[in-house]
C-alpha cells in the first residue's frame, strides 16, 4: 500500500539534501546555573568531510522576541536546530509555540533578534528570495489552512503544480501516495475541505506539506484531534519521513507520546506572563527521556498533567474576577 | 445594600470626572484614526508597488486569470447595463424640465450624452464594480486571511500578492473600460428612449445636438478615468482583505470599508482627473464649446 514514494526534484532542495547522511543523535544533558537544561548537540556517526557542513544548524535562532501590540510573547528565545534532528516542541496553550514555528518560516516578523535559516535571515529578503526559501519548507497548520476553494486533490497538488513541471497523470499518483501515507481513501480526492472531519483535514494538511519532500518540516500539533491509532499512524509518519532522508522537523505537541516517540530532542517554551523578568523562556531543552524524571516541577507537571496548584491559582483568579464582574453589574 | 450605594456613589463619581477624559479619549481617538489613515495609505502605496513588480515581473497563470475575468467583465455586465439605463432615462426626466423652459428641449441630447459619457458612466461603472466586485474580493481574501489561508500560500512558496492579488488587479483594469463602455451605451440608448419617445423631442435635432457636443475627447476622457478607478478599487479590496482582522465581525468590516473607501477615492479621483482633463481640453481647443 505505501508504496515508494517518487522523488520531487525541485532543484533547491535535491542538492543539499544529497550530500548530508550523518546521523544526529539526541542531546545530552547538563544543567547550567538556571535549572534549565541545556543541550549540546552531538554527532556521533560517520566523520565524513561532508559531516562539517552538515552540522551546521539549520535553523539558528537568535535572541528572537515577538510582541503583539502590548503583548509580549518571545523572550530572548536561543535555539540551534542542526541539521536532521527532530525536536519536540511542548509547552502549555498560548506561551507562544506556533508564533516561534511561524517566526522560523518568515511569516510573524520578529520584533527583536532574527531568524537564520541556512546562514541568511528569512525577514531581510525580497518577495522572489524568500519564494525560492520558502519551497524547501513543509508546514503544517495547527487549524491545517487548506484552501476552501480547491478540493482536496487541488490542495494536495498545489505545491507541485506551482513548483515542478510534472504531468498531471504523475501528480495524481503522488496525491495518491501521500494520501495512502497519511491514511485517506481515494474517496475524499474530490471532496471540499468543509465536507471532511476535523482530523481529516489535519491529514490533507499533512500530505500537503509533505507533497514536495521539504528538507525542513514544521509540524503544529500534528496528532491533536486524531484518534491513537491514527495518532500513531502520523508519529510513524513523522519518523519514516525522518529516517528516509535527512529531513529536520520541529514538532509542536502536547502529545507526550509523539514527544517521546518521534522527538531527538524536546524543548519545552513557558508562558511568558508567569516567568520573572530575568528567567530564560526556555525552561526545559533535553532528549525526551528525561523529560519525565526531570527536576524542574514545571516541567514534570506539565508532563504528568497534573494540574496542582495551578487549580488553585486559576479558582483564586475566577472568584477575583467574578467579584469584578459582580460588582460591576450593580 | 451597602455595596449597592457604594457603587452608585462610584458611578456618579465616574459621570463627574467623566466630561475631560471624554474629550480627552475622542481627541485620542480622532489621533488614532489619523495615523491609522496615514498609515493605511502609505501601506496601499507600497501594496501597490509590490503588485506592480509582479506583474511587470511574471504574468499570473492563467487558472488564477479566468475566474476573476469572468467575475468581473462577464457576470458584472448585466447590473451595469439595467442602471446606466435608468441612469440615461432620470437624467433626461430631470433636464427636461429646466430645458423646456428656455425652448432649448432639443438640447437634451448633448446634455445627457455628455454628462453620460463624461462622469456618470465611468463612476456608475466603478461604483457597481466597487460594490459588486471589491467588496466580494475583500470578504473572500479576508476570510483567507483570517483561516490562515495566506499564510498557507507563503509557506508553500507561492507570493500572495502574486498568486491573489494580481489577477483581480489585471481584471479589473482591463475589464473596467468594457463596463463603463456598456453603462455609457446603455445610457445613452435609455436617455434617448425615454426623450423621443416619452417626451416627444424631434429625434433628429436630439443627435444632431449630441453630435456638436460630444465627442471623442468625452468617451476618451471616461474610458481613461475608469482605469484609475478600476486599480484604485482592486488594490483597496484586496489591500483591506490581506489585512483583515480576525473573526466573522473582521471580514465583514473589511468587506463594507472596501466599499466605502474605494467610492471615496473614486470621487477623488474623478474629481482630480476631470480637472486635468479639462485643462487638457482647453489647451488643444482653446475656443472649446459650450451648450447654449
Ligand atoms: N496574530 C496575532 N496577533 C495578536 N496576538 C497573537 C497573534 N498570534 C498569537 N498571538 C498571541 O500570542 C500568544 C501565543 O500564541 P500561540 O498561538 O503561539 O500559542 P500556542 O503556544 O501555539 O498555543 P496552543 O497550544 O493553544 O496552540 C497568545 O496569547 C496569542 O494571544
Ligand atoms: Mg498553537
Amino acid at each position: 500500500m505505501m508504496n515508494a514514494r517518487t522523488f520531487v526534484g525541485c532543484s533547491a532542495s535535491t542538492g543539499t539534501r544529497s550530500l548530508a547522511r550523518t546521523k544526529f543523535v539526541g542531546c545530552s544533558a547538563s544543567t547550567d546555573g538556571s535549572n534549565a537544561h541545556v543541550c549540546s548537540e552531538i554527532s556521533v556517526s560517520s566523520p565524513s568531510a561532508k559531516s562539517a557542513d552538515a552540522r551546521a544548524p539549520l535553523v539558528q535562532v537568535r535572541g528572537l522576541y515577538v510582541q503583539f501590540g502590548r503583548q509580549k510573547v518571545l523572550r530572548n528565545i536561543r535555539l540551534d536546530v542542526p541539521k536532521g534532528q527532530t525536536l519536540a516542541l511542548i509547552g502549555e496553550s498560548g506561551c507562544g509555540k506556533t508564533v516561534l514555528l511561524k517566526s522560523i518560516i518568515g511569516l510573524v516578523h520578529p520584533t527583536a533578534g532574527q531568524v537564520l535559516f541556512d546562514g541568511v535571515d528569512l525577514s531581510h529578503m525580497s518577495d522572489k528570495e524568500l519564494t525560492r526559501q520558502r519551497i524547501r519548507f513543509g508546514f503544517l497548520f495547527q487549524q491545517a489552512a487548506l484552501f476552501d476553494s480547491m478540493n482536496v486533490a487541488q490542495n494536495v497538488s498545489f505545491p507541485l503544480r506551482q513548483h515542478t513541471h510534472k504531468t498531471p497523470e504523475e501528480i495524481h499518483e503522488i496525491v495518491l501516495s501521500r494520501l495512502a501515507e497519511v491514511g485517506l481513501p481515494e474517496s475524499v480526492l474530490t471532496k471540499k475541505p468543509a465536507e471532511l472531519s476535523g482530523g481529516m483535514r489535519k491529514r490533507v494538511g499533512l500530505a500537503r506539506a509533505l507533497a514536495l519532500d521539504p528538507e525542513i518540516m514544521l509540524y503544529d500539533e500534528p496528532t491533536t484531534g486524531l484518534d491513537p491509532i491514527m495518532s500513531d499512524v502520523i508519529n510513524e509518519l513523522i519518523v519514516r519521513t525522518r529516517k528516509r532522508y535527512l529531513v529536520t522537523s520541529i514538532v509542536v505537541t502536547h502529545d507526550m507520546n509523539t514527544a517521546r516517540k518521534v522527538g531527538d530532542r524536546a524543548v519545552m517554551l513557558y508562558p511568558l506572563v508567569r516567568l520573572s523578568a530575568d528567567e530564560p523562556q526556555i525552561i526545559f531543552d533535553s532528549v525526551p527521556t528525561e523529560l519525565a524524571d526531570c527536576s524542574d516541577r514545571r516541567v514534570s507537571q506539565f508532563v504528568n498533567g497534573e494540574a496542582g496548584e495551578r487549580l488553585m491559582e486559576m479558582r483564586e483568579a475566577a472568584e477575583t474576577s467574578g467579584l469584578w464582574s459582580a460588582r460591576s453589574r450593580l | 445594600m451597602s455595596t449597592g450605594s457604594e457603587n452608585a456613589f462610584a458611578n456618579r463619581h465616574e459621570r463627574l470626572a467623566g466630561f475631560p477624559i471624554a474629550v480627552g479619549s475622542w481627541a485620542i481617538d480622532f489621533w488614532d484614526m489619523l495615523i491609522t489613515w496615514i498609515t493605511a495609505l502609505g501601506d496601499i502605496v507600497v501594496f501597490g508597488g509590490r503588485t506592480m513588480s509582479w506583474l511587470v515581473s511574471r504574468l499570473p497563470q492563467r487558472e488564477t486569470i479566468l475566474p476573476n475575468f469572468y467575475q468581473i467583465g462577464v457576470l458584472s455586465l448585466p447590473v451595469v447595463a439595467l442602471t446606466g439605463t435608468f441612469i440615461g432615462m432620470v437624467l433626461a426626466v430631470q433636464s427636461y424640465s429646466q430645458f423646456r423652459v428656455v425652448n432649448l428641449e432639443t438640447r437634451l441630447g448633448a446634455i445627457i450624452n455628455m454628462s453620460l459619457v463624461r462622469e456618470l458612466g465611468p463612476v456608475l461603472a466603478a461604483t457597481m464594480l466597487a460594490g459588486r466586485v471589491g467588496s466580494a474580493m475583500a470578504a473572500e481574501l479576508g476570510t483567507m486571511r483570517v483561516t490562515e489561508q495566506i499564510d498557507a500560500l507563503s509557506s508553500m512558496g507561492a507570493n500572495p500578492i502574486q498568486y491573489l492579488v494580481v489577477p483581480r488587479f489585471l481584471g479589473c483594469l482591463v475589464l473596467i473600460p468594457t463596463l463603463t463602455i456598456m453603462a455609457d451605451f446603455m445610457g445613452v440608448v435609455g436617455g434617448w428612449f425615454y426623450s423621443v419617445y416619452r417626451l416627444g423631442i424631434d429625434n433628429h435635432h436630439y443627435w444632431e445636438n449630441s453630435q456638436k457636443f460630444v465627442g471623442a475627447f468625452d468617451l476618451f476622457g471616461g474610458v481613461f478615468k475608469s482605469l484609475f478607478f478600476g486599480a484604485a478599487i482592486a488594490l483597496i479590496s484586496c489591500h483591506r482583505g490581506f489585512h483583515c482582522d480576525p473573526g466573522a465581525e473582521g471580514v465583514g468590516r473589511a468587506a463594507y470599508s472596501a466599499f466605502v473607501n474605494s467610492f471615496v477615492v473614486i470621487l477623488m479621483l474623478d474629481l482630480t482627473l476631470g480637472i486635468a482633463l479639462d485643462s487638457l481640453y482647453l489647451y488643444l481647443w482653446p475656443q472649446g464649446a459650450s451648450f447654449i
